[in-house]
This record gives structure tokens, sequence and C-alpha cells, in this order.
């Protein structure tokens, strides 16, 4: 029934869409309907250099998230449970982390160039600061009870840490890995399309719109990130739940 | 006395054909006007499912409720409710005196009115001056008066309890026990309390239903001779107390309440008309 | 989208009244690492990364040069920071308004979130600076297309966390109002809104953060004027000092939005146990 629910939401959309269109309320070329925009999906997913614009974008979009987990969960582990270092970096954090990754663009371009490594270090510096505050929380907040418990036990200190610590920081790590995996996707792709990258979805839809102005394409490429992101953020949310189906905690994040 | 609660032929049933959950039975009981019922079954017996039906909070599938003769089909205007988790059932973003006010404020009171109603209803209670704090800042014991006092600011004609003092501390419990008959006798107010602990039940109240395990039924109807004037030392220790406890804990456990139980089962199997429920109970 | 609540409201604890001493503390290694920033600069010289003292040197040429007529603000001001402010401020209070207001009723509707839950997660996932062509040539280039660029970005986490908010409220809560005849009109406002409050605070928080970006990137793309522009005319000009100062500017927008919003946030969820 719900999924019937869903079919009927999706298709009532595209039927606004298409009746708006056909009704002449906006051009159609300033806005293709989602039959034109959907077979020009259909082609695009045949030709290879669009498909090597998706990989492009899905691989530099892989490696910002390994290095970003490598970099923030060690630091937010440190941070967690050294409280002076939290107290003491906090106000550069605090101050970081609020700077649109975007913004950097211009800063990146003339420091690193329009090559992949720029949209892999922005997507770096935007998908740091929700893995960093989620593992910092879940290791400064981890209910003392827990830890009394098994230090009553004998539990040596290190172990507190591999044992107790982490499985109790593990769905909030997950939870900042899933949203920080949001963000890099959508900073890779605007920085492709702000930056002019060589390769990749953004580069893809740039090009469709300076000359020709062809917005079938814009759309194409749009739908096309949008049902990427879509995918990667229901499947990272499917895993969590049954990774962590032991945990009540919803998973906190900054 | 007049009857101020009248339950007939009360069943519910969650769920419909095989997965159908029988919680209550065609139970009927009245309740007189001025009189502290105590309801004991159980855990798990259907006795919230009771308690919401009489409420109006949830419609039962079967039977009637009528409070002072009218037929209740939903909230009743003069009823409320004291709930069992003080800290779910407060307003967290309200102040203890706001809590208190919320009944009123539909009310055709006007501000100073309600003010002056939750501070003597708080008073009633035993809670004076802690208008402006936050529920979180109170001791649980201290919450759930403020729930007790906010049951009483709307001056019920009833007032339901579902387990009210279960999730306090044994010496808070007391107090709350003795607090209760206190104000109930003081207002003249009608209540019906729902608890799982027979001490309790007999202590508290001036009658005990005694209900079987699911489908909840009555299976004992005692009245409490015990003297109005109640002590948590001297009462407890009264032969009459000790007898009367013994009673019910007898119709609770024992064989009898087995049977009826077991009867009740036999019952629903055979209503579901499900062989392999009627194999199953062969085999018993 | 139930996440973000708890680590602001952590974070934020402990600064109140702990005085002058924590001030220190928590600006200390801030303070530390500006001094070595100028230090490695000066040392290293090069042009992109010119010293924070020259940066603040054309900050303050860039924005306090101007008449008194103009409160010694330069023409910088309003020629670029008032438009960005209009914008962002603009299109988040309209998301929030919208996404509030429909969220609420998505949220109490038993069936609604069926039809439009998978089609909202979908927009949610669409980078938003990939549609700015699209919305330039609906809304030719200047603020209606940047205001539909914030919003189109901002509008789903305060969207799809008060949803959540809504339907989370406490079953025993729901009880209780109803057990006390709670009026429909009083329903929403007493029992629904405060229950979700905090949830709705943090989509308002997340969506405020992604307002700025928006209106830095719709800038950097199409725009006459506004911060974002200037970032990049700076940059076009090699003026990389200037250019520096607007980054700068970002952050400490950024910065204060979110400690704006958390002091209000303080103030209307002061009822939180933990909190103050």
């Amino acid at each position: 029934m719900r999924f019937v629910r869903n079919l009927i939401g999706l298709l009532g959309f595209l039927l606004i869409w298409e009746a708006v269109v056909r009704v002449g309320w906006v051009d159609q070329n300033d806005l293709p309907p989602p039959t034109v925009v959907f077979a020009r999906i259909g082609q695009l997913l045949g030709d290879v250099e669009f498909v090597r614009d998706v990989v492009a974008s899905a691989l530099a979009w892989v490696i910002a998230m390994a290095i970003s987990v490598v970099i923030a969960v060690p630091a937010g582990l440190v941070l967690g449970s050294v409280r002076w270092l939290r107290e003491a970096t906090k106000a550069v954090v605090e101050f970081l982390r609020p700077i649109p990754s975007v913004a950097l663009i211009p800063l990146v371009l003339i420091v690193i160039g329009g090559g992949p490594e720029a949209k892999i270090s922005l997507a770096v510096y935007a998908s740091v600061w929700p893995i960093l505050f989620n593992t910092i929380y879940a290791l400064a907040e981890i209910d003392p009870l827990l830890v009394e418990t098994a230090r009553s036990y004998g539990t040596p200190r290190s172990r507190i840490l591999t044992s107790v610590a982490l499985p109790h920081a593990a769905p909030f790590v997950f939870t900042g890995i899933r949203m920080a995996a949001a963000i890099s996707l959508i900073v890779v792709i605007s920085t492709e399309f702000l930056a002019g990258a060589k390769l990749g979805i953004g580069q893809f839809v740039l090009e469709a719109s300076s000359g020709a102005n062809r917005m079938d394409l814009v759309l194409a490429g749009t739908v096309v990130a949008g049902v990427l992101g879509f995918i990667v953020n229901e499947g990272l949310e499917r895993l969590g739940r049954r990774l962590f189906r032991w945990s009540t905690d919803e998973g906190t994040a900054a | 006395m007049s009857t101020m609660l009248e339950v007939s032929g009360l069943s519910h049933r969650y769920g419909t054909g095989d997965a159908a959950h029988v919680a209550v039975r065609d139970l009927s009981f009245e309740v007189a006007a001025g009189q502290l019922a105590c309801i004991v079954g159980p855990s798990g017996c259907g006795k919230s499912t009771l308690l919401r039906a009489i409420a109006g909070l949830l419609p039962p599938t079967a039977g009637t409720v009528s409070l002072h003769g009218d037929r209740v089909t939903g909230v009743p205007d003069d009823l409320a409710v004291v709930f069992q988790d003080y800290s779910r059932s407060l307003f967290p973003w309200l102040s203890v005196g706001k809590n208190v006010e919320f009944p009123l404020r539909w009310s055709k009171l006007d501000k100073a009115t309600r003010r002056t109603r939750a501070r003597e209803a708080l008073s009633a209670v035993g809670l004076s001056g802690v208008e402006g704090k936050l529920p979180w800042q109170l001791s649980g014991g201290m919450q759930q008066r403020v729930s007790i006092a906010r049951a009483l600011a709307s001056r019920p004609a009833l007032l339901l309890m579902d387990e009210p003092f279960a999730s306090v501390d044994a010496q808070t419990r007391f107090d709350l026990e003795d607090l209760l008959r206190r104000v109930q006798t003081e207002q003249g107010t009608t209540v019906l309390l729902v608890t799982h602990d027979i001490d309790e039940s007999v202590y508290l109240g001036d009658r005990v239903l005694v209900l079987s395990k699911s489908p909840a039924h009555i299976v004992a109807d005692l009245p409490v001779g015990l003297p109005a004037q109640r002590d948590q030392i001297t009462t407890r220790e009264s032969s009459q107390f000790v007898s009367l406890r013994s009673e019910v804990a007898r119709l609770l456990h024992g064989p009898a309440a087995t049977a009826a139980a077991d009867a009740a089962e036999w019952a629903a199997a055979e209503q579901a008309d499900s062989t392999v429920s009627k194999v199953e109970n062969a085999q018993n | 989208m139930s996440v973000l609540q708890k680590p602001a409201t952590v974070r934020t604890r402990g600064r109140v009244g702990r005085g002058v001493g924590g001030f220190a503390r928590k600006w200390l290694l801030f303070v530390v690492l500006v001094l070595l920033w100028e230090l490695v600069t000066r040392l290293t010289v090069s042009v992109f990364f010119p010293p924070p003292s020259e940066i603040a040197v054309a900050a303050a040429k860039l924005w306090f040069s101007g008449p008194a007529s103009q409160l010694f603000l330069g023409d910088a001001v309003f020629d670029h920071i008032l438009p960005s402010l209009g914008r962002v401020l603009g299109g988040w209070l309209l998301s929030v308004v919208v996404g509030v207001a429909l969220g609420t009723a998505l949220g109490r509707s038993r069936t609604g979130m069926d039809y439009v839950g998978p089609l909202f997660a979908f927009f949610r996932a669409i980078p938003p600076p990939a549609l700015v062509p699209v919305f330039i040539v609906l809304f030719h280039i200047g603020p209606g297309m940047q205001v539909a660029t914030i919003i189109f970005g901002s509008l789903w986490p305060a969207l799809l966390n008060t949803v959540d908010g809504v339907r989370s409220v406490d079953k025993v809560k729901v009880e209780t109002a109803r057990a006390f005849r709670t009026p429909r009109r009083y329903w929403i406002g007493l029992v629904v809104l405060p229950a979700a409050l905090p949830k709705i605070f943090a989509g308002l928080r997340l969506s405020l953060s992604i307002s700025l970006i928006l209106m830095a990137i719709s800038e950097l793309v199409g725009a006459l004027n506004g911060i974002g522009y200037a970032l990049l005319a700076a940059q076009q000009a090699y003026d990389y000092d200037q250019m520096w100062a607007w980054v700068v500017l970002l952050g400490i927008l950024g910065y204060g939005f979110n400690a704006a919003l958390l002091a209000i946030e303080r103030r209307v969820l002061g009822w939180q146990p933990g909190r103050n």
C-alpha cells in the first residue's frame, strides 16, 4: 500500500511538471518536460562519455569519503577522550566548521588547480566535520554507568576503549559518515560545476548549460546526480539499521 | 448513593481474525459516587485497556460505559486521568504551575481563577511554591504529585489512575497513598485506580475488583471493611487487612483464578474456531 | 534526518558562567594559530597566502573606510554584504515558514508522507548548484534565482526534520492531552509543536548553514553583486588580500549565524533538562 502511494506521489509530481510545460506556463526550452528529460537520460546512459562522467564523480566521492573517515574518526576519538584537548580546540573547530566549503573554491583553484584533487580536497573539508563532531560527541557523552559497570568487572582501561566506548560510539560515527556522504557528493558535483573539472556530472551540467543552453541535458544530469545521492543515502541508512539494531539512540550529529 | 460509573458488557479485542487478541471480555461493574474502587489484576491482563476504554480514549469493540448516566463516547468533560509514567505525562516545556493549569485553559475560567485553582490543587497535594519550577527539577514523587494536582484542578467527577504509584520508591509510595486517601475524602472525588499491587489495592480501596489473566474479566468484587481512617502501620498489621490481602492473593494466583483463566482461554479458542489451537488444547 | 540535536547543546552547556578563564582558554589556541599563520606566511612569502595582518588591513579598507554619513562603512558593505545578507536570511526564513508549516501538516497526516516522502528525499539528494542553470533561465540572473537556489537547498532539512519531530511526539503526552480534552485548535500549538521543537531547531540550524553555502555559490555563478561575486572578482583581479578577506567574512558569518541561532534555541528550549 505504501509503495503504491510512493508511486502515486512520484507519478503525480511528474504529471504536474509535464502539464505545466505542455500548457505553456513555462517555455519548453527553459524547463523541458519529464518525458523529454527521461528520454535524454535513457540515451545518456548508453553514452560512454556520460557514464565516464558519472564514474568520475562517484570515484572522487569514494576517495573523499575514505580520506575523511581516516582523518576524522581518529581525530574525533582523541578529542572525545582527552578533555583539555577538546576544550582547547573548540574555538578553532567551531570557527572552521561553518565556513562554506564551496567558498573556498577560488582559493583551492589557485592553490591546487582544477584537477580531481580540487574537488576531493573540498569534499574532504566539508565531510570531516559531521564525522568529527559525531565521534567527539559519542565519546564525550558516554554514559558513566556503562564505564563504571565495565570497571567493576575489572576491565582494564585499554579494553574499556575498545569494548565499551567504541561500540557505544559506532552508531553515532556511522550517522556522521552517512551525513558526510550526502554532503560530500553534493560538494563534489558542485565543485565540478563551479570550477570546471575535466570529467564529472557537474562538468557535464556546466557544459550543457553554457553556450547551447541545453536544459534537457542539465536536468538529465541533475536527476542522475539526485538518484545517485538518494541511493547512497538510502543504502547507508539501511546498512546502519542493520549494523546497529541494538542501538536505541538515533545517532546524533552537528 | 448514586452510581457514578457504570460499565456493562465491556469487551475489547485488538486486531481481527486469527491474529485477534482479546484483552477484555464481557466486563460489568458499577462504582458509586464518592467511592474509591481499586482494580487489581496480574501484569498484562488488560487493565490498561479497560482504563482507556472507560476514559473514552479507546472505543471498545463491545459494551458500554456510562458516567453519571451519560453514555461515554469520547473523553467526558468531567473526567481526569493520572498515568503511571509521570515523566512522560507532564509536559516538560511547561512550568509546574502551567502544567496544572493545562486542563483549565479551555474552561470558561478567567486567568486569575485558573491560577488560584492551580495553586489550590498544588497545595492540596502538599506542593506550595513550586509553580515556577520545571517538572524535571522536581523528584519523581513530587512530579507524580503534580500530575495528581493537575487531575484534581479540573475538579473531575471521576478520577482514573493507571498504576499511579508504580514508578516511585517505596517510602514515597506510602506517602502518596495516604495523600490520595486524604484528598479523595476531602474533595469527595470518585476514584477508580488500577494496580497490580495487592497490598495497595486493599489499603487504598473502599472496594477491590479482582481481575483474571488476559482476557480480563472480574473474578471477585470485594468490599473493604477497613475503617475510613487508615494508617500505613496499624492498618497493614490489622487482621482484617491481612485476611483480605490473602483472599485477593488467592483469587489472583490460586486455582480459582487459573481455572477461570483456562476457561476463558478455552472459550476464546472455541470462538476463534482454529483447528490448530483446538488440537493444542486437547493435547494439554 | 532525526539526527543533529544534542552536540550543540552539549557544546554550549558549559559556556555560560565559566567566565573569563573559560573564554581565554577557549580562544587561546585560536589566537596561537593565527599568530603562527602570520609567522609562516611572513617567512615563506607567497602571493596566494598573505599574512593575516595584511588580510585584516585589506578588510578594513574594504568595509570600514566609508564617510561618517555611512557610519564609516565602506561601499562594499552596501554593494555586496547587505544584499547577500538579505538574500540568505530572506531565503532561509521563507524555507523555515514553508518547511515548518508543510512539515507539520505532513507529519500530522497519516498517509501524506507516503505520497511525497521518497520524492522529497530525492530532492534533498540533488546538489542544488546543478539546478542553478535551470534557475537562471527561469528567474534570470539576480536575486530571484539566488533566493530560489537557497530555498531549494534549505527547505528540505527544515521540512523533513519537522515531519520527524511532529511524528515522534510521545504517546503518553498525546494520551494525556486527549484525556484533558485538548481542543483541536490548541492541539498543534500546545502539544505538537513544543514537543517537536528540539528536532525542528536541529533542522533549522542545518538549513541555515546550507543557505549560507548556497548564497555564496549562487553569487559565484550568476550575480551582479554580493559576497560571492566580490570574492570571485577579487580572485580574477589577482587581489588575494581582498579575496582572503571575503573568505574570512564567510567564515565569520557562518560562525555568527550558528551562534545567533544557538542563542535563540537556548532561550526557546530552555525547558530542556541539562540546558543552561
